[in-house]
């Protein structure tokens, strides 16, 4: 079973069928999946997922930035972890990284920086962020940036992934090849 | 949190407006009138009956002209979203984009200046299943603009049904086209829908066909009980 983070600001909110219903389109094909506002989800539960994943957000919600206290699972969780846009931001922050502004809003060239098993080479994405990750850190590699800054990061020793960039919008075999792990 | 909608009349921002009300509170409509009918932008054809329908639902209607220059226009639905902020207090914006990245990502750069937040509701949805929810949710909406083969003057002035649908979904698998009309293909104007008072009452139309494409034009309209 999948777990799909709501990040917006509240749950079941106007932004809910843009960030986390292109998720489930794409992860409900695969495998059954459950949807757990950020502010509801019991770390006792993560047990019963294969894979989590963390949706993005508009780009003026910043609200998941305030509630971090409820993001400490994610450092000791053993699950494959994709955090896409907000999600990203709050692994770095869950894992006591940096965030740096870095706004972008539309499609933007990635250029794959480190193998992976989500993506490869040079590609177009969807952008729509405010903040990535400090380039200096010592958590993760990163995988892939844009001309102006980081755009995906991988835990160095765990199936931990960050995507700045859109997949459900755009590349959406990355979320594909992420539920194979 | 008090919202404006961006508003053509067609079928994407009025679900997209009837959406957004189940959340939050739609302060008002904002629509830009572009005299270029081939504007990448906005909708066109019977862009005038959006103040009926505005009418229709009881809310107040931004209107801006606009010369439709490719980026011109961009400056143009500015001022209607600023002047709806400063207006109406609103602090976000509603669109009905479903696939266009090319036009979500230009009204965000809008937003992101004005500082509002941005909504798309309909963002990935289902095509067939965006017509369906249109049906099963009462919407009267004509087909307003047909502008791919092999889409003809047969469909103009045609009310959205199951049986519409079905014909496109079939030219979706002949031809490739998209059946909400993601790829320009078909323009929509709805004349009723759950949140209008009262309904559009089409008095006067006419069917403009160009060799490979058409318009239905709404002459003459007028609100009547529903």
């Amino acid at each position: 079973m999948i777990l799909v983070v709501d990040m917006n600001w509240k749950k079941d909110s106007l932004a809910y069928s843009e960030f986390v219903l292109p998720i489930l389109a794409l992860a409900e094909p695969i495998e059954v999946c459950t949807v757990r506002h950020y502010l509801e989800l019991e770390p006792s539960e993560l047990g019963n997922y294969s894979h989590i994943i963390l949706s993005g957000t508009t780009l003026k919600d910043f609200e998941f930035l305030k509630h971090l206290e409820n993001f400490n699972w994610i450092k000791t969780c053993e699950k494959p972890i994709l955090g896409i846009c907000a999600g990203m931001q709050t692994i770095i922050q869950a894992y006591g990284e940096t965030l740096t502004a870095c706004p972008q809003i539309g499609m933007t060239g990635i250029t794959t920086l480190k193998q992976n098993p989500l993506f490869s080479g040079v590609f177009q994405a969807y952008a729509l962020h405010t903040y990535t990750i400090e380039a200096k850190n010592q958590t993760f590699d990163a995988i892939a940036e844009s001309s102006r800054c980081i755009q995906a990061i991988k835990h160095k020793q765990k199936h931990i992934y960050g995507v700045l960039f859109h997949p459900e919008v755009r590349n959406q075999s990355i979320l594909q090849r992420f539920l194979q792990l | 949190m008090r919202l404006g909608v961006l508003f053509s009349g067609g079928k994407d921002s009025t679900l997209a407006l009837h959406l957004a009300a189940q959340k939050e509170e739609v302060a008002c409509l904002i629509t830009v009138v572009s005299k270029n009918k081939e504007s990448f932008m906005f909708h066109t054809p019977n862009i005038d009956v959006t103040a009926l329908q505005a009418q229709a639902l009881g809310l107040p209607l931004v209107a801006v002209q606009t010369e439709g220059k490719k980026e011109e226009e961009l400056a143009d639905l500015e001022i209607a979203i600023a002047e709806a902020k400063n207006k109406y207090r609103i602090e976000g914006a509603v669109t009905g984009a479903v696939e266009s990245v090319y036009q979500a990502s230009r009204v965000q750069r809008i937003c992101n200046k004005l500082d509002l937040w941005l909504f798309n509701p309909l963002w990935k949805t289902d095509q067939k299943a965006l017509l369906e929810t249109l049906v099963a949710e009462k919407f009267q909406v004509v087909v307003s603009g047909v502008f791919a083969y092999p889409l003809d003057e047969k469909w103009l002035g045609k009310q959205i049904d199951t049986q519409i649908i079905a014909g496109l979904v079939e030219l979706q698998g002949k031809y490739g086209i998209s059946p909400s009309g993601e790829g320009g293909e078909i323009e929509t104007t709805v004349l009723d829908a759950p949140r209008f008072n009262q309904r559009v009452e089409v008095t006067d139309s006419a069917v403009e066909w160009r060799g490979t494409s058409g318009v239905y034009v709404i002459k003459q309209a007028r609100l009547v009980p529903k």
